[in-house]
């Protein structure tokens, strides 16, 4: 299909003689939610570092919203937009204080931060949160504005690494129902879980064991196949870890 | 440009809202030039001097006099044979014995010349260079004053300079002293308390809280293994300085290593103590390497001698348990003193250990806050 | 039989925020049971207090009999602490590990072997390896070990399985069900709600309040309203449309379906005629049994605001 915004072909990525890619095929289409899952080391990690222009592959072919990713991994940056589990906001800084700097970061002109920010504000209910330091914002609400800041320049893809850790069942579905209507923004999704619920939601999801993909292919499809009832089922058949 | 400027920004929000780095910036520098303006001063002040009049004529009388109301030297004590020199050096107040020697006044004028020797305290050998070159200076100007007397015939008073205990004045013997000093506090505290926080920072603390065993027992156990390590440490600087630099420890070595433990004692209780206030590794840090490395250096009589300090500093210099264990290494190691003469330091030493570990044990949390 | 916790009305607050409001629950002896609530709920707060880590505010909780304050030196020889993250000594060996907890507590890793073979056997083989290079579920195993090996009476797990796969947490509740021959009785909190159907018997708990202590399968049983599972060719779309449906309480995607509860707790003709207007296609909707977390939504909606 030519309306891939990820296309990786045979990719390989060594550490020393350790490999921990071997030959990954696989692409993601746009405005796609698309799940990547596999068991802590699989290698998961490695390949959204590359996908994200973090690192080089060792071999095989990267292309990133049409950018080749061992040429010219600055240049991806520019497209994506990444938030992650273990670190999204500054937390001696406000919630407005953080917009601006990665809107200022991503090249946003001075007038369309300000708009955008009134309506990010507006559409998260946190009219009153703008000078809130982020360390005194619960959990959920962090979480949720890290991913509207990780959109906020309306990039091509956003990548999203474990993003809904540790939050309540609420605010989860909350969160999934942004990614949602960002996905209907034709804003591509590539998101990490290891809530296997959270899985269903994706459109399409591949599993990653011992630095392969072993499956990949809708939720749907792969319950079908396995003959489970759930993509957690799916996962302890082909997915155990060593 | 503007992501730039935008994250130039950032650091510098980060940078106001964190006050222990604020106080890097602004803090050290600032006590750093009031230390250095008010605390060192290398001029000399107050430097203790004993005479050895064996003329006791009015010549030397009015010498001692000229020496005394400079300003710069302070009286310890008159002394009376050759014998007392040695132990008046040992006691640590006196810097510089001047000795006047029998008939002078009739020898100035007889033979036109007399001497006067000069003994300093080596083992600090910047503080002897500066005392004797005032002493000397001093003398000149009496000089001249009594030749103008004798236009003819100078009179001349010669002084005769000689270094006790660190006869060329070699630097090691200021240095090595200090650096052990300097060391054993740093790294003792630095150590104790790191390890102690990272328990807490990494969760396995929680575990040996909710174990049987004990607070002290689990101090001790964090002490034992830097006590041993510490004390290796020490021999090896003196085994160092004296194969490189030839520095020998003149007095007894027992006795050294003996006060060198104490001190580790005391440095990895301080150690502890900082562990029970610091809530995280870096504050530890911070703490013991910030907040002690300074005072140690500046103020200790590390290099600064603490006599030249104004009463404040000298007030502060107290506090510290550095500036007693230079006092009781330099003198075991340079001057060769026995207990006797260091009992007072050790004393304070041990009382501040007794006093930190009860205060560690005590503050030491048996739950989580 | 005398309950190994009892807790009333303990409450703890840190400066302004209160971490626990006047908690009460009992447990029973040899039981499995499970504390679930998302982060900042309150769990590991609660734990400690058992642990007889924190003092609480007000409140009385007795362990194994005695008061978690003033018996705590006796209790702490009796207790089994896994605090999140594992506390292993990252540059330790996983048997320098285990015998240092063994010794601690004053005895042997050969003296209760046969406590911790089932779940040790996993990792013996990397007994040379530095706990700092174990995987999520190799360290989980480790620290289980090294909390069991003084063979307590209460064994404290305070999410042992965060963070971890689902292959290792499937096979962790595994090891917790085997356990409860040796009668120990375990305490355990997660934020997973699917991991509270291999309890005995359930806590949910939110923002420092209980809203329910009860057997899984009657939590599930309390659910207020029929419960439909509804599908459609697409996820968001459906929910969006079904938020306007009128007839609709709630709304929630679960998987890959959408969890409605109605008004007249039943769907009919216009439901059907409502989505396939709003652009819907391939619809089918199907009453269904409501879950843990379906109730724990319920009861989230209903008692504090998120």
């Amino acid at each position: 299909m030519n309306n891939s915004v990820i296309t990786v072909r045979n990719l390989v990525k060594k550490f020393g003689s350790f490999v921990a890619n071997d030959n990954l095929n696989f692409e993601v289409y746009a405005g796609e939610i698309f799940g990547f899952l596999g068991a802590n080391g699989a290698g998961k990690t490695t390949t959204i570092r590359i996908l994200s222009g973090l690192s080089a592959p060792t071999s095989g072919e990267v292309i990133v919203a049409g950018i080749n990713a061992s040429k010219k991994p600055e240049e991806i940056k520019k497209q994506i937009g990444y938030m992650s589990q273990k670190f999204s906001l500054y937390e001696d800084l406000t919630v407005k204080e953080n917009i601006m700097l990665y809107g200022g970061i991503y090249g946003m002109s001075k007038s369309l931060i300000k708009e955008r920010t009134e309506n990010l504000l507006e559409k998260l209910n946190f009219r009153d949160y703008g000078n809130k330091l982020i360390a005194d914002l619960p959990l959920g609400l962090r979480q949720k504005l890290a991913f509207s800041i990780a959109v906020f320049h309306e990039p091509k893809i956003v990548f999203l690494d474990e993003p809904t850790g540790g939050v309540d069942p609420i605010t989860r579905r909350q969160f999934w129902e942004m990614i949602y209507e960002t996905a209907s923004r034709g804003i591509t999704v590539f998101v990490t879980t290891h809530y296997m619920d959270e899985a269903e939601y994706c459109d399409r999801i591949s599993i990653m064991s011992e630095a392969k993909i072993v499956a990949l292919d809708t939720p749907e499809n792969l319950k079908k196949l396995y003959n489970a009832a759930t993509v957690e089922d799916v996962f302890i058949k082909i997915a155990r870890p060593n | 440009m503007k992501r730039f400027l935008g994250f130039v920004k950032k650091e510098f929000l980060h940078i106001f809202r964190d006050y222990r780095t604020l106080f890097i910036i602004f803090g050290i520098p600032v006590a750093q030039i009031l230390i250095f303006g008010f605390a060192i001063s290398t001029d000399v002040k107050n430097a203790g001097v004993a005479f050895l009049d064996l003329s006791k004529d009015e010549t030397t009388q009015k010498l001692t006099d000229k020496i005394i109301s400079s300003g710069f030297f302070k009286r310890t004590e008159n002394l009376v044979s050759y014998d007392e020199i040695e132990d008046i050096f040992r006691k640590g107040k006196t810097k510089e014995v001047i000795i006047f020697e029998k008939n002078f006044e009739k020898k100035l004028q007889n033979e036109g010349k007399a001497s006067v020797s000069l003994i300093a305290d080596g083992s600090e050998p910047n503080t002897a260079t500066l005392v004797t070159n005032y002493t000397m200076a001093i003398i000149s100007g009496f000089n001249t004053d009594i030749s103008g007397i004798r236009a003819n015939n100078p009179i001349l008073i010669q002084p005769e300079v000689k270094m006790l205990y660190n006869p060329e004045l070699k630097s090691q013997h200021m240095f090595v002293p200090g650096v052990i000093t300097m060391i054993l506090i740093l790294i003792c505290a630095l150590m104790t308390s790191v390890t102690i926080t990272r328990e807490k920072e990494f969760g396995t603390m929680e575990v040996l809280l909710v174990s049987p065993l004990r607070p002290i027992q689990i101090i001790l156990g964090k002490v034992v293994p830097y006590f041993l390590l510490s004390f290796i440490n020490v021999i090896l600087i003196l085994v160092l300085s004296w194969l490189v630099f030839g520095l020998s420890v003149k007095g007894s070595i027992i006795l050294l290593l003996a006060e060198s433990m104490l001190y580790i004692m005391l440095s990895l209780s301080v150690g502890i103590l900082i562990s029970t206030i610091a809530s995280s590794m870096q504050a530890a840090i911070f703490i013991s390497l910030v907040g002690m490395m300074l005072p140690t250096i500046l103020l200790s009589g590390f290099i600064y001698p603490i006599e030249n300090m104004d009463d404040i500093y000298r007030y502060i210099s107290y506090l510290l348990p550095p500036r007693y264990f230079i006092t009781i290494i330099k003198s075991i190691m340079i001057k060769g003193t026995g207990f006797l003469y260091v009992w007072k330091e050790t004393l304070v030493l041990l009382s501040m250990t007794v006093l930190f570990i009860g205060l560690s044990v005590k503050k030491f949390k048996v739950r989580l806050e | 039989m005398e309950k190994v916790i009892e807790s009333t009305d303990i409450s703890k607050a840190f400066g302004s925020t209160k971490a626990l409001n006047d908690i009460a629950f009992a447990v029973d002896e040899s039981e499995i049971f499970g504390f679930i609530g998302p982060d900042g709920a309150g769990k590991t707060t609660l734990f400690r207090i058992i642990a007889t880590l924190l003092l609480p505010d007000k409140g009385e909780m007795k362990v194994l009999g005695m008061d978690c304050i003033a018996g705590f030196k006796e209790l702490r020889k009796n207790i089994g602490y896994m605090p999140g993250r594992f506390s292993l000594y990252q540059d330790l060996t996983v048997e320098e590990n285990l015998n240092f907890y063994a010794t601690v507590f004053g005895t042997t890793v050969k003296k209760n072997y046969d406590l911790i073979s089932d779940i040790y056997s996993h990792i013996e083989p990397f007994k040379k390896r530095l706990a700092g290079k174990l995987s999520g579920g190799m360290k989980q195993k480790l620290a289980l070990s090294c909390a069991l090996i003084h063979k307590p009476k209460l064994l404290i797990l305070d999410e042992p399985t965060t963070g971890v796969d689902a292959v290792s947490r499937s096979e962790f509740w595994a090891m917790l069900a085997r356990l409860r021959q040796h009668d120990i009785t375990i305490i355990v909190s997660t934020p997973y709600m699917d991991e509270a159907m291999r309890c005995d018997r359930v806590a949910l708990i939110q923002n420092g309040s209980i809203l329910t202590v009860a057997p899984p399968q009657k939590i599930r049983n309390g659910f207020s309203r029929k419960l439909f599972m509804i599908k459609a060719s697409e996820k968001y779309k459906l929910i969006i449309a079904l938020r306007k449906y009128p007839g609709t309480v709630t709304a929630y995607p679960f998987g890959d379906s959408v969890h409605v509860t109605f008004s007249d707790d039943s769907i009919d003709e216009s439901l059907f005629r409502f989505l396939s207007k709003e652009g819907l296609s391939k619809v089918t909707a199907v009453e269904t049994e409501a879950g843990i977390e379906d109730r724990f939504l319920e009861l989230m909606e209903k008692g504090a605001k998120v």
